[in-house]
């Protein structure tokens, strides 16, 4: 018992507790711990893309054969289970917009639209309407309740933090949110699955983008959206062309690889212009930036300018120093200054705002920019790239 | 990993105890086995014995199968000889169809639609367009067949058969019904009178699943799909299913009483209720004559979804739309071809009862659908 304390999500005993399952390891120790801490537990699976006649993958979520180990855990449960097809409203809310980013040459998370525009928004309705006092689900993330209300924090275990992708969450919907796994490490969810006796406790932690086989994003843009591999210039930060694409999709701000350019320095993707269908590339000292514009922004706390605040903006990257310059809650813009350049800053992507581990809100990149200040670093690193 | 991991789990408490029955108000996707049935079966399969064995086992076996074709041959007022024992109805639908031009209705089942060359169109209230009937089998003659089943699935919706009939013969086409959720709530024998192939189905009218029958007015009607075997007069080969046909001929003895139990009050009642719970309420079919143990309604933004876990989780089993089409929630093609919009569509929930639904199960129903519907009403306020 000292090993997996029970949960305890602050409801009444025996509430009605929806938990979403993705047929993955963490929802499935989620359910069980639901159910262990008494609460009167629904499993509930959305189908959300047609996965008919594509081979197994390892490393996914909810398709078809992640809805069967959903059911295959629910039935050893004894909970009730339901699989909701929903693949046109993931269709219409995530993958379209994953594919018109891309188009628009930015880089989007279709995992924070699907929290924000599919889980968090239709299924939440569900719950409520079952009656449900609350959703569960496996990220790895905690809620907190402070003197200002529901706070969003950062999972105990750094490496799994998935807080990144919930910025996009209202105070409504964390008041009826819960992340039972947000304080534990996940070879203790494993260990956990293995207890419970769940036939996922082997199963491999998704990592792929869930619809796109193998991770090829750009032919799945082609594929819907063809005329976004137009073909266009490469052309250099300091005016020259240096040759041609066969479309913006296949690149990303920040990327080296897959660049044959001959030339003396490594170059690196700077920006992408879709309209001109233009990539322009640069040294890796044009790379950095150090002012982010964000849109769509959503604040769990009041953002204030003159507090420190650390930022991330990749989901894999450290957070950065950096103060919220200005936010405007009407239109949903804000302006955020890094307190040093960072590299391959890419819009499309989220800017995370954090207070220590708290999430005080975020907002996807809009556009970056250098200061000055940050026009002598870059200068700098690059003579002492030269140097080296 | 630890070994002993199991230890530090308690076991997990029951919390799903639940002091309400069960309550099963989804017959049109099957009916609860009839006693009689039950005792039909449990006596074949206590025995032994191979209806084509012409020793005692055997022979006994035999009885069992013509006792059953016997009593459906009653029920049918036909010949005990036109009745051909299938896996089922969608068996029978394939036996009577394969290879032919079908025309049918735009609300048949699947078995059914998916051989349609052209599909006859159906008004608001769910009946067929006689006239574009008419004009249909006058504009194609390679247009062999026509099937029309006779009581909707979904909606309870009664087809106007004996019309129907008229208008193919007099076109000089054969006539197919699919008749599986007729049987119990209308007479089959008018059916059986004027199609030229009709198909039923045993769990439907409370006999086991797994067997159905294909009824023939000549062996001319339909291509045998398993050959080889002289079974069922050389028209369906394979040893005869001889518990189920038992089972199904048990059941359907007493489609009598099954038709003389009221259950379309218990249906108006339903209806009511849930239009005094709700005055955006919808009815499908509501203005045709329906067979009265089905009801199909909705109301808006209310996903037929939300209606069935709500329900399940009060241990109240109803179905959206049809049972093959539950799951995925793509909107009912029975209700689209009825001019539902397709938003609409997707609240559709049904109700179907037999001669053992209670008062009390409609009762519970339109409490734990109220409650729901409300819910949902005070969240979008």
């Amino acid at each position: 018992m000292t090993d997996f304390p029970p949960i305890d999500l602050d409801l009444p005993k025996g509430a009605r507790v929806v938990v979403a399952m993705s047929g993955g390891v963490d929802s499935s120790v989620t359910a069980a711990l639901v159910q262990q801490a008494g609460y009167e537990t629904i499993g509930v699976t959305l189908r959300l893309y047609d996965d008919n006649g594509a081979p197994k993958r390892a490393g996914a979520c909810c398709g078809g054969d992640d809805a069967r180990d959903a059911r295959a855990v629910a039935d050893k449960l004894g909970i009730a289970h339901y699989v909701l097809d929903w693949a046109s409203q993931f269709r219409a809310n995530v993958i379209d917009d994953f594919v018109n980013e891309y188009a628009a040459g930015r880089t989007p998370i279709p995992c924070v639209r699907c929290n924000q525009r599919v889980k968090f928004a239709d299924l939440l309705d569900s719950a409520r309407d079952l009656g449900a006092a609350a959703l569960a689900t496996g990220h790895y993330a905690r809620r907190t309740i402070e003197s200002d209300g529901v706070a969003l924090r950062r999972g105990r275990e750094v490496a799994r933090d998935q807080s990144y992708f919930l910025f996009a969450t209202t105070k409504a919907q964390l008041d009826f949110l819960r992340f039972p796994l947000g304080d534990w490490p996940k070879d203790k969810v494993r260990e956990a699955a293995a207890a419970f006796g769940l036939s996922v406790a082997g199963k491999p932690d998704s990592q792929d983008i869930c619809f796109v086989p193998d991770g090829r994003y750009a032919e799945l843009v082609k594929k819907l959206r063809p005329e976004a591999a137009k073909p266009g210039e490469i052309v250099h930060v300091d005016g020259r062309a240096l040759g041609t694409h066969d479309g913006v999709i296949g690149f990303t701000v920040g990327q080296r690889r897959g660049l044959k350019i001959a030339g003396d320095e490594p170059l690196y993707v700077v920006a992408l212009d879709a309209a001109a269908q233009r990539v322009v590339v640069g040294p890796r000292a044009a790379l950095g930036r150090d002012q982010v514009l964000m849109r769509e922004t959503n604040w769990l706390a009041v953002p204030d300018a003159a507090r420190d605040v650390e930022v991330k903006l990749r989901s894999a990257q450290p957070p950065t120093a950096a103060r919220v310059r200005a936010a405007d809650l009407l239109t949903g813009n804000a302006e955020i200054e890094l307190a040093m350049p960072v590299e391959g800053v890419a819009p499309g992507q989220a800017c995370v705002v954090y207070d220590g581990d708290r999430v005080l809100g975020g907002g996807w990149i809009e556009t970056t920019r250098r200061s000055a200040f940050s026009r002598e670093v870059a200068t700098v690193s690059r003579l002492e790239n030269a140097q080296t | 990993m630890k070994t002993n991991g199991a230890a530090a789990f308690p076991t997990p408490p029951n919390n799903a105890v639940r002091v309400a029955e069960p309550i099963y108000l989804d017959w049109n996707a099957t009916a609860p086995l009839k006693q009689a049935a039950r005792e039909a079966m449990r006596a074949a399969l206590d025995d032994v014995g191979n209806a084509s064995s012409p020793h005692g086992p055997g022979r006994r076996a035999r009885r069992r199968v013509e006792d059953a074709r016997a009593i459906l041959a009653r029920q049918l007022n036909i010949d005990p000889t036109r009745i051909v024992f299938t896996s089922g109805a969608t068996e029978a639908n394939t036996t009577a169809l394969t290879g032919a031009h079908v025309l049918a209705s735009a609300i048949e089942h699947p078995s059914v639609a998916v051989w349609a060359k052209s599909k006859i169109p159906v008004d608001a209230r769910g009946l067929i367009d006689l006239d574009a009937l008419d004009r249909m089998l006058g504009d194609d003659p390679l247009l062999s067949i026509v099937a029309v089943m006779a009581v909707n699935n979904e909606t309870g919706v009664i087809q106007p058969i004996g019309e129907v009939a008229d208008i193919v013969h007099r076109h000089g086409r054969r006539l197919h019904v699919d008749a599986v959720q007729a049987a119990g709530r209308l007479d089959l024998a008018p059916i059986a009178a004027v199609a030229n192939t009709m198909s039923l189905s045993a769990h439907k009218l409370g006999g086991p699943q797994g067997i159905g029958a294909l009824l023939l007015t000549d062996d001319l009607c339909a291509t045998p799909l398993l050959r080889g075997g002289s079974q069922e007069r050389r028209r369906r080969a394979g040893t005869e299913n001889v518990a189920a046909i038992a089972g199904f001929g048990a059941a359907a003895a007493e489609l009598q009483h099954d038709r003389a139990t009221d259950v379309a009050s218990l249906r108006d009642a339903l209806e009511a209720g849930l239009k005094a719970r709700a005055d955006d309420l919808v009815i499908y079919g509501e203005g045709a004559p329906r067979v009265g143990n089905t009801s199909c309604f909705g109301a808006p933004d209310l996903p037929a979804e939300t209606v069935l876990m709500a329900l399940d989780l009060e241990q109240i089993a109803v179905s959206s739309g049809s049972a093959c089409s539950s799951g995925a929630v793509e909107p009912s093609p029975v209700l689209l071809a009825m001019g539902v919009d397709p938003t609409a569509a997707r609240t559709a929930i049904r109700v179907s009862m037999g001669p053992t639904s209670t008062r009390a199960d409609i009762d519970r129903l339109l409490s734990a659908w109220g409650s729901l519907y409300d819910r949902r009403r005070r969240r979008a306020a």
